[in-house]
């Protein structure tokens, strides 16, 4: 008995801990709408400021003015991010921000290494709450006391702000209905200054506070930034009270779960977000989202098939892609290769986002599952190339209808997220179904035939491949099938009133989606030789995202360029510094501030030439208009 | 569209790095270049030290000599620690740069995945660091050798000291990954091998980096095991040790621990490192052998630094490969793995062979106690253990591996 009593302290503490984090990400996206996530890059450096501060002050006092100060510090510094950069970029689509705060994680993580050095940093216990007391025979830290009550604090604390102050007022007002309190006098560029700084101050103090429990490292931002995600989902977005009780569930789960299976942990709270999700799509505590697609109100223009000019262009760029084989060497043929495999992924995800209005967050899961299929009928079945390669699209396919039948029933972020789940429950099959799919250690020796082993071959092999996917998409794109997939982005009602199911339609898109991200895994797993659970992990799905979102989300296929532009930085920043992250971050930014509609969708408002042909602009922006202010 | 946007980008980015480094040595006449691939930016407390240890291991050849007057180079890439990018970097080293072999390695899965790239592109591969049994057994290869005591050398070396305690109820904290999931299979084997009477009564496998250290320790208390085997490392044993140390989970117990030893993840503890615990690791201040402080002296005077495990991996290993290439007078895979098999070399922890029946090296590793010297957790009683005693015997290696 006493046993419980203890795990179930031990699983508020840790919740506390959690909710710290995630309630300045609930409070930043219910008002803001910004899917920020650089949280957990500001959680971070919350901890790494409080570790330099606590080296200079020392005592009861001094610790905890190290931890309020160092909260403070990089609360600052959020703001000064909110201004420069993302008040730059609000009128952007949806996500937008998104790639924007993903440019600022991967900087930061490569700043707090030149900073603070590579080690991990062990800061002191806090003063006077070292020991432990006994509870029922058992100890409690007296510091799991202290963030016990914590939770609840900053719990109540938030909700005063919020429904006692006038600025409290204004917040909630402003994520009801912006326009409205714009017109009513007040500067929303200050409310959501103020917000955003609160947000990152609660973050920056989830990271301080876990100075006297662990090691600061530069880990510490990718393994808390996917946990508050999924406790604020869990709880309803914007729900602070949500958050909270999600944060409890979340960690009471876990500290009750490792009791009958130690090895929970890996997946826990992410069965526990797709349960929620398929019982409550809204979460505990969060309000239904509007059907209609955000993005769609930036789509000015409707989408043209290419005119013959563009056709012709086209074409002309990929007999150049095809002829590249008699110049290029053979590690020239190998990037070259890996960036038609990014293509095909980019594109069959850029189908579900820019077509289907569909914002995938796991999309890694079907590239995974194509890569998987083919290496296991290479290893099981003593599959050939050829066969694994149709293998590949199926599995991805299967996987697509079984878990897109729960997704395409949410909207907005939650399908987000839900398909996040199923990524990473798919994840941790991978993982740990060891006989089967060989853990971490992958599985090896998954090399193409012996016609297309050579550089030459393969890269044509993709090349042909990436080509087929572009054309096939785009031709479905602007078939019947497109067209009501568009119908049912733009306006749910109008669609529905004409006969397409939101559901169907979307579901049929998954699929597709699904199955040419499996074509692309396969791909993938005989360029490398061998396959591993990181292909199914979250950074692949976020490649993806920001692929899409660097070619332009309002494109209909921009995202070949965005695949291109973003593998050959990675690759090349790779080879050529051991700060490729910092580069690559910056050069993010600077494309996002420079591109705020993505490189292609950005140049083709600006060029408006033969590829992005301007026609019927008009009566087509009312519509999109009069879309538009359907999905607010 | 794919070249001219790669030029494009490859000029806007040359603009953008300030601070690129230039690793391409000035070409001269005689040159062997090698290629090495490491995870320096996903895990730079490990590898920044490594790359330290190899760069002093070039820099004593070259001044040596050379291999046998030629100038050996060293092209070092980034994996990020992905596999799939190692292969990447693996390309570009070996079609572009034109080096003769490959080396480097942490993750056990980036070793798998450079291990099969070798055997596919016939390239001598030399693995430093990665840990997995499978590197030499179940997916051992012709093409490929490693460098560090694997992991069922150093649960053999562990398990023998384990075995000598009166504890007979065990349980096991480990992080949930095929590392974790190894060292405690291998063992729990060997300690019930030597000690029939052990029984394991508990295990935790937290996630890697996410341990959620209250919890675990008291699911494993509430199991009143009379010793524990720990796996985890960095983070989750700072917290681990911590949460644990604060609910008395290490009071009257014995605790037996992977890598804790080590530079790397005991230091950061400082004074609060725990006392008693039998582990595996690098007393570098304390080993008083010739061969080791000529090696310790050289680095601190080139780095002002002291070494640690990292670094002694990297030094070895570039000295391996200096010597294979010597030995093999020639820069051809078959040549060298001729030259790689049964290689006996003087290292700072003593003499070494480089097996050939299973391209695994009898390097051994260091088992002693930890306790606090001067706020710093440090290694004492210490002996080193060398890996050729803790090899399976030849017949069960070649059952393990395919041949």
């Amino acid at each position: 008995m006493s046993l419980y009593v203890v795990q179930f302290l031990a699983g508020l503490a840790n919740a506390a801990s959690l909710f710290l984090a995630a309630s300045g990400l609930s409070l930043i996206f219910g008002v803001t709408r910004i899917v920020n996530f650089a949280h957990g890059a500001f959680y971070m450096l919350g901890a790494y400021m409080a570790f330099t501060l606590t080296r200079t002050l020392d005592g009861a006092v001094g610790f905890w003015a190290a931890i309020l100060i160092a909260a403070a510090v990089v609360a600052v510094m959020g703001a000064l991010l909110e201004m420069v950069l993302l008040r730059r970029i609000y009128q952007a689509p949806e996500l937008f921000q998104l790639l924007a705060t993903f440019g600022v994680t991967l900087m930061v993580e490569d700043i707090v290494l030149l900073v603070w050095g590579p080690e991990d940093l062990v800061g002191p216990r806090a003063p006077g709450l070292e020991g432990a007391i006994l509870v029922m025979g058992r100890p409690l830290p007296t510091y799991d006391i202290l963030l016990i009550a914590l939770g609840p604090i900053v719990l109540l604390g938030l909700w005063l702000l919020m429904h006692r102050t006038r600025w409290g007022v204004l917040v909630r007002a402003a994520t009801q209905d912006r326009d409205m309190v714009a017109a009513l006098g007040v500067n929303q560029k200050w409310l959501f200054t103020g917000v955003f700084t609160l947000g990152i101050f609660l973050a920056a103090l989830g990271g301080a506070l876990q100075i006297p429990r662990t090691a600061v490292s530069h880990h510490m931002d990718l393994s808390i930034i996917v946990e508050v995600f999924v406790i604020t989902v869990i709880g309803g977005l914007g729900s602070i009270t949500g958050a909270f009780l999600a944060a409890i569930l979340v960690s009471l789960l876990n500290a009750f779960g490792i009791l009958i299976f130690p090895s929970i942990s890996l997946v826990l709270i992410f069965l526990c977000m797709a349960v929620v999700l398929v019982i409550r799509p809204w979460g505990f505590l969060g309000k239904p989202v509007v059907a209609g697609h955000k993005s769609a109100g930036v789509t000015v223009r409707p989408w043209q098939p290419w005119s013959r000019e563009a056709r012709i262009g086209a074409a002309i760029v990929v007999a150049i892609a095809a002829l590249l084989p008699f110049w290029l060497g053979t590690y020239g043929l190998f990037v070259g290769a890996e960036m038609m495999i990014a293509v095909i992924f980019a594109v069959s995800l850029q189908f579900l986002m820019s077509t289907g209005g569909l914002d995938s967050f796991g999309h890694a899961a079907y590239f995974g599952l194509g890569a998987y299929g083919a290496a296991m009928a290479v290893k099981w079945l003593g599959a050939p190339m050829e066969a694994a390669l149709l293998i590949a699209p199926l599995t991805g396919l299967v996987g697509a209808l079984v878990f897109g039948w729960f997704c395409v029933r949410l909207s907005g972020v939650y399908f987000a997220m839900l398909t996040l789940a199923f990524a990473q429950i798919l994840w941790s099959i991978a993982f740990q179904w060891v006989p089967v799919t060989g853990g971490d250690n992958g599985i090896l020796g998954v090399w193409p035939s012996g016609w297309a082993s050579s550089p030459a071959t393969y890269y044509w092999l993709t090349l042909a491949v990436a080509v087929f996917s572009v054309a096939a998409l785009r031709m479905l794109v602007f078939s019947p099938f497109g067209y009501a997939l568009r119908g049912v982005r733009d306006s749910t009602l109008r669609a529905s009133a004409i006969g397409f199911s939101r559901q169907r339609v979307q579901y049929a898109a998954f699929a597709v989606a699904g199955a040419f991200a499996g074509l692309a895994g396969a791909l993938f797993a005989f360029l490398k030789g061998s396959i591993f659970p990181d292909a199914l992990s979250i950074p692949q799905s976020v490649d993806g995202l920001v692929m899409v979102l660097l070619g332009g989300i309002a494109t209909v296929s921009g995202s070949v360029v965005g695949a291109i532009v973003y593998t050959a930085a990675s690759i090349w920043l790779m080879s050529q510094t051991d700060l490729s992250r910092l580069v690559l971050g910056g050069l993010i930014v600077v494309l996002v501030v420079a591109f705020p509609k993505g490189i292609v969708g950005s140049i083709s408002d600006l060029v408006g030439g033969p590829l992005f042909r301007r026609r019927g602009a008009g009566p087509a922006g009312r519509e999109a208009a009069v879309a538009g202010s359907e999905g607010a | 569209m794919g070249l001219s946007m790669f030029k494009t980008f490859a000029r806007f980015g040359l603009t953008a790095i300030l601070l690129g480094s230039a690793l391409a040595a000035p070409v001269s006449a005689a040159e062997i270049k090698i290629g090495e691939i490491n995870s320096y930016s996903a895990l730079p407390a490990f590898t920044e030290p490594y790359r330290k240890g190899w760069q002093l291991a070039v820099e004593e050849i070259n001044a040596d000599g050379g291999i046998n007057g030629d100038e050996l180079v060293v092209i070092s890439k980034d994996d990020g620690g992905k596999p799939g990018d190692a292969v990447t970097a693996a390309n570009e080293l070996v079609a572009r740069e034109g080096v003769v072999l490959l080396t480097g390695g942490f993750f056990s899965n980036v070793g798998l995945a450079l291990a099969d790239y070798a055997k596919q592109r016939r390239v001598f591969f030399l693995a430093g660091e990665p840990l997995t049994d499978a590197m030499v057994w179940s997916q051992g290869n012709e093409y490929t050798f490693r460098l560090r005591p694997s992991n069922y050398m150093q649960a053999s070396m562990l398990a023998e000291e384990a075995a000598k305690l009166d504890a007979t109820k065990w349980a096991t904290i480990a992080p949930n990954y095929e590392y974790g999931q190894s060292a405690v299979a291998v063992f729990k084997e060997r300690l019930q091998e030597l000690k029939p009477d052990v029984e394991f009564v508990a295990e935790q496998w937290p996630p890697l980096g996410k341990i959620d250290a209250g919890s675990v320790s008291q699911a494993i208390d509430a199991a009143e095991p009379e010793a524990i085997l720990n796996v985890t490392f960095g983070p989750d044993l700072v917290q681990l040790v911590r949460e644990g140390t604060t609910r008395g989970l290490f009071q009257d117990r014995d605790v037996v621990s992977f890598l804790t030893g080590e530079p790397e993840y005991l230091d950061p503890l400082g004074a609060e490192a725990p006392e008693g615990w039998i582990v595996t690791g690098y007393p570098w201040y304390d080993i008083d052998t010739p061969e080791h402080q000529a090696f310790v002296d050289a680095y601190q005077a080139k780095f002002d630094d002291y070494p640690r495990l990292g670094s002694l991996v990297g030094y070895i290993e570039l000295k391996m490969i200096g010597e294979i290439l010597k030995k093999a007078e020639s820069t051809d895979a078959e040549d060298l793995i001729a030259a790689a098999k049964d290689l006996e070399m003087d290292t700072p922890f003593g003499p070494i062979t480089l097996r050939g029946i299973d391209h695994q090296a009898t390097l051994g590793a260091y088992v002693g106690t930890t306790a606090v010297r001067d706020g710093k957790g440090v290694m004492v009683d210490f002996t080193y253990k060398d890996g050729a005693d803790y090899l399976p015997s030849d017949e069960r290696v070649q059952e393990l591996r395919p041949q």
